[in-house]
């Protein structure tokens, strides 16, 4: 959709910076829109229904595999409706997207590990040797 | 303006110094994306706090007894339809029929009115049973968590309905469309939020 030339240096007599009107969130198309919804559900049935059902015995294993079908649907999401791709704005809003990632990474993993072991080591002496 | 000497002609140069015209709008989308990086933020921290009290049940229920999970799943149906329902009234945007676009925002807002009146239906019921946000440090994390997103649809709401309204009055002009674009990503980006909702809290919940 983008208009802009691909040169990663623009010199200062290139005024020319080809910002196309409506932005880089490139339109997508109604066969893109089927695509996603119908991936969605395919994602999001399975995963409603092994919890619901309970049919893998071992809840971890039923726990990895519904984490596995939602980290699948947050991209399929991410490409088929919020239309991300590399180039859109020249990139920038894919850099966005991984700066976020990482910080929400640290956020979340971090929390959950300082805290686990925050709880362990608070936990009274008895307790300890109870587990 | 530019007050630098005149670059020698093989020397690469970094900068862009002189002002040049932009067309108007022309980085509304980028800045968007950055509030939404900013707003996925915040997500992250409710999430980091679900994921650390969401087992601090202080001797009351836990997701366990609380949770329907086939309220869940309507629920959940009702965001996904509201997805595809506003890329149709993107796609009417490309097309330029003001009437199908109008109808498809209107389709939209009503799944996510339904989606809303689940989610309060769901709150109150859970508020009765006495498990409100103040009974232990797994319900006040699921209240603000899944009550932030909830509130961010409804602030969607909100802006559908003054856009549709904007529509009406002016019809499909540069701006509408700027504007509708930016609410496009806003209700998709919450419905990315939502199936980290429904995992993280629901169904592990369900399952812990």
């Amino acid at each position: 959709m983008s208009a802009r030339n691909d040169t990663p240096f623009h010199g200062a007599d290139d005024h020319q910076h080809g910002h196309d009107a409506h932005g880089g969130a490139a339109h997508g198309t109604r066969r893109g829109y089927v695509i996603g919804f119908v991936l969605s559900v395919l994602l999001t049935a399975p995963a409603f229904a092994l919890v619901m059902t309970g049919v893998i015995a071992d809840p971890r294993i039923t726990a990895g595999i519904v984490t596995v079908l939602a980290a699948v649907q947050i991209v399929v999401h991410m490409v088929y409706f919020l239309h991300m791709n590399s180039k859109s704005e020249s990139g920038w809003t894919l850099m966005a997207l991984i700066f976020t990632a990482i910080i929400v990474l640290i956020a979340i993993a971090g929390s959950l590990w300082v805290m686990f072991n925050m709880n362990l080591n608070m936990m009274p002496k008895g307790m300890m040797d109870a587990m | 303006m530019s007050t630098q000497t005149p670059p020698a002609a093989h020397a690469p140069v970094y900068y862009e110094l002189d002002e040049h015209p932009h067309a108007p709008g022309a980085s509304t989308m980028l800045g968007f994306w950055l509030y939404l990086m900013s707003d996925c933020l915040i997500f992250a921290m409710l999430f980091a706090a679900y994921g650390v009290y969401g087992g601090s049940f202080a001797g009351g229920p836990g997701p366990r007894e609380l949770f329907d999970l086939s309220l869940v799943a309507v629920n959940t149906a009702m965001l996904l339809l509201s997805s595809i329902t506003y890329g149709f009234a993107m796609i009417a945007i490309d097309e330029k029929r003001q009437k199908a676009v109008l109808g498809w925002l209107a389709v939209t807002a009503l799944f996510g009115a339904a989606f809303l009146c689940i989610e309060l239906y769901e709150f109150n019921h859970l508020i009765h049973e006495g498990a409100g946000p103040t009974r232990s440090a797994f319900l006040s994390s699921f209240f603000l968590l899944v009550g932030t997103h909830g509130l961010h649809v409804t602030f969607g709401m909100i802006w559908l309905a003054v856009l549709m309204v904007q529509v009406v009055r002016r019809g499909l002009i540069a701006d509408n469309v700027r504007r509708l674009q930016c609410l496009s990503m806003f209700w998709h980006f919450l419905d990315v939020v939502w199936i980290g909702v429904f995992t993280f809290v629901y169904l592990l919940g369900v399952l812990r």
